[in-house]
């Protein structure tokens, strides 16, 4: 359960965020959705305690995130590259953030066999350095990365950008699997109405830092988005 | 549309990061070029009577002459190792409607006024200033100067064509170091040849323009090659590297720490600058040679000290002064797991540490110089372990500044701030008088013994100084995400 508490955030007189009281219980899958300066990505560089909000508060699973560091232990994240560390190969990378996870060497190697189609040849075993990987492919390895170390609580900032067609399917299975026992939350951002509305429950608009739109995802939800944002 | 080409250059040059950086360091970087401009200058001006004075019997000009084939060679060496052609420039301009012959004697016409081709000139334009004044024959002079820029020039074409071939380096390496053996041993007269080649320019000026023909050859060469393959799969083309993965596992041992330990060696090793910090630290390792071998430092036991703590410190202070800038560019992330800050720290100390420890290791045969000066580097290393390494990580807590570890490494000072100028105080300055006032009012090893303790002491209060260090990098945690969030 994640309680976002009349969290708001300011720049100087500029305020860019401004969201009263949301719950988000525990298996829910979290979409967020609103064009460019919405305060997406501030809301969850908020929850990741990588911002300050001017005012309020968020609590993850009963931790308040700028108060205690807990909930590292069970909250993955991939916002963007700055994400990855461009020098290691992937699985460098995979190793020192399952390290971080308390995964030994042969956990990281069994976690990643499940996505083997979800990297489709592009990741392991290439010799290159995460620099030099495509952005699609950067994108690949850092969500992975986000559901190291079994998370009660994954949040991914617009996962379906630079992904090709058939990893963009892929994910949105991959995301539906980890709701599907109802004990991981997934929260995710995207532009993309109709993936977000076929993997998410519940979706948020955000308009200037607001909420305008909290509605519970039903057949009806994508025109409804559709005719909201064709202005 | 040249103007237009000169005006994005004028944009890129000053809005590059070297000049959004404060008034100090620009000041400061001024007259580092200015130091340098002016010492070629004073070179250039004062060598005629120089060489005079210390071989009257010798014409200047021919001296000059015959160690000009060397200069050549270690010229092409240098351009071979550092010099590259810009050609990724020119990337957003490929789509726009401008003829590729134009973008291309563009590239070429740009890489002729690069530094490197200016540089010498400095040297040499004086020089025949001066021969001139000394009624050298003008002709003669202005051909030979002449011969001079069309070589520098040949050799900045002819380093393109020789494009980054190590068999081509190796070539003229062993050339080079052929010819000075001929000399040495007397085979041939490698340096009468080369003499006589340049002072037959100065006879007869007319064979420059043996040189004009050369370089526009040279020109066309690279016309053609590069035409051909203004495609972004050939010319315009960032290199990727292979990666190499080196066994780390013996960094284990180290327990919670490993992983940070493995990260930290594979960063250094596989980005430019920081290999360069590393491969530099060992170049400090001859520093003291400056010092110890000269008569002058002897008795000034400060600067003795100054020198001592480069020599092992070289890797601690490099560096250490730029923890945690080293890691900004993916600092957002490290801040979202979970992990103990203590950690992270902790690894970069180990590191500072174990690389000084092997630094002083390798300073043994210093001892050679007496044992007061192998005390002293002794002394050095142990402050550089128990107080610098421990005071470069809280110094590192100031830093603001961002690090693109993909940018080159020599020269470049991206990261730097007034942090760096500051902490030469504690660091260096500190010890220097410590040493200095003991020395000179306690006498005996009272100045060693000062500098000891004081490393010792920071040794064992390394816990209590880590809680402090750890709790202001944790205070200032969202300053630092900001700061490293901002493009440097």
């Amino acid at each position: 359960m994640i309680t976002i508490d009349t969290i708001s955030k300011k720049y100087g007189t500029t305020e860019v965020l401004n969201v009263p009281t949301i719950d988000i219980p525990t298996g829910q899958s979290f979409g967020l959705v609103g064009n460019n300066g919405a305060g997406k990505t501030t809301l969850f560089n908020i929850l990741l305690d990588l911002i300050r909000p001017t005012t309020g508060a968020i609590t993850n699973h009963n931790i308040v995130v700028n108060q205690s560091e807990a909930w590292k232990n069970f909250t993955g994240s991939f916002i963007d590259e700055s994400f990855l560390i461009g020098y290691l190969t992937a699985e460098e990378y995979f190793d020192f953030i399952g390290d971080l996870r308390g995964m030994n060497a042969a956990d990281v190697t069994k976690f990643l066999t499940q996505f083997d189609e979800f990297f489709n040849d592009e990741i392991l075993g290439k010799k290159k350095y995460l620099r030099d990987l495509s952005k699609g492919n950067q994108k690949k390895a850092g969500i992975v990365a986000a559901m190291m170390g079994n998370p009660k609580v994954v949040i991914l900032d617009e996962p379906f950008a630079n992904l090709d067609p058939t990893t963009q399917i892929r994910l949105k299975k991959i995301i539906k699997n980890l709701t599907e026992n109802r004990e991981i939350t997934v929260l995710i951002s995207s532009h993309d109405l109709t993936h977000v509305t076929e993997v998410c429950e519940r979706i948020v608009v955000l308009d200037k830092g607001k909420v305008v739109k909290d509605i519970k995802t039903s057949s009806e939800t994508l025109k409804e988005l559709e005719s909201y944002f064709a202005v | 549309m040249i103007s237009q080409f000169l005006k994005l250059e004028w944009k890129q040059y000053f809005r590059s990061s070297h000049w959004q950086k404060g008034i100090v360091l620009k000041i400061l970087m001024g007259f580092l070029a200015l130091y340098f401009i002016i010492t070629f200058l004073i070179i250039g001006v004062g060598a005629y009577y120089i060489l005079k004075k210390e071989f009257p019997e010798q014409d200047p000009l021919q001296m000059v002459n015959s160690y000009l084939l060397y200069a050549i060679l270690g010229d092409l060496i240098v351009r071979y190792l550092m010099q590259k052609l810009p050609v990724m420039n020119i990337k957003p301009l490929l789509i726009l409607p401008i003829k590729k012959s134009k973008l291309v004697h563009y590239v070429l016409g740009k890489s002729s006024l690069s530094i490197f081709n200016i540089f010498g000139l400095f040297f040499y334009i004086p020089f025949a200033i001066v021969l001139l004044k000394e009624g050298y024959d003008v002709a003669g002079v202005l051909g030979w100067l002449l011969t001079i820029i069309l070589i520098i020039q040949s050799a900045n074409f002819l380093n393109f064509l020789i494009n980054k071939n190590n068999k081509v380096l190796i070539f003229i390496a062993s050339v080079f170091v052929l010819l000075i053996g001929f000399q040495k041993f007397e085979i041939a007269d490698v340096i009468g040849f080369g003499g006589s080649i340049f002072d037959g320019i100065y006879a007869n000026p007319i064979l420059s323009c043996i040189g004009i023909i050369v370089l526009a050859m040279l020109y066309q060469l690279n016309y053609k090659q590069l035409r051909n393959s203004v495609y972004l799969d050939e010319a315009v083309k960032d290199k990727v590297e292979e990666a190499k993965s080196a066994d780390l596992s013996f960094t284990n041992k180290l327990g919670d720490v490993a992983p940070f330990i493995k990260n930290d060696i594979r960063l250094i090793w596989r980005n430019k600058r920081t290999k360069t910090v590393f491969l530099m630290s060992f170049l400090f390792l001859f520093y003291g040679l400056i010092f110890f071998t000269q008569k002058t430092y002897r008795d000034m036991p400060a600067m003795l000290m100054f020198a001592s703590l480069f020599v092992s410190g070289g890797f601690a202070l490099n560096y250490g002064q730029f923890i945690p800038a080293w890691d900004s560019a993916h600092y957002k992330m490290l801040m979202s797991q979970s992990f103990k800050y203590r950690k992270f720290l902790e690894s970069k100390w180990i590191l500072m540490v174990a690389m000084t420890s092997i630094l002083y290791l390798l300073s043994f045969p210093y001892l050679y110089f007496g044992v007061d000066i192998f005390l002293m580097i002794t002394a050095g290393a142990i402050f550089n372990i128990g107080f610098n390494s421990l005071f470069l990580l809280y110094a590192g807590s100031f830093n603001r500044k961002r690090i693109d570890l993909n940018k080159s490494g020599f020269g470049n000072t991206q990261g730097t701030s007034a942090t760096q100028f500051i902490i030469i105080i504690p660091i260096m300055l500190f010890p220097m008088l410590l040493f200095w006032v003991f020395n000179k009012f306690v006498g005996g090893i009272s100045g060693y013994l000062a500098v000891v303790l004081v490393g010792v002491l920071a040794l064992l209060l390394k816990n209590v100084a880590m809680n402090v260090i750890e709790k202001k990098y944790i205070k200032d945690k969202y300053v630092m995400i900001n700061a490293f969030g901002k493009e440097a």
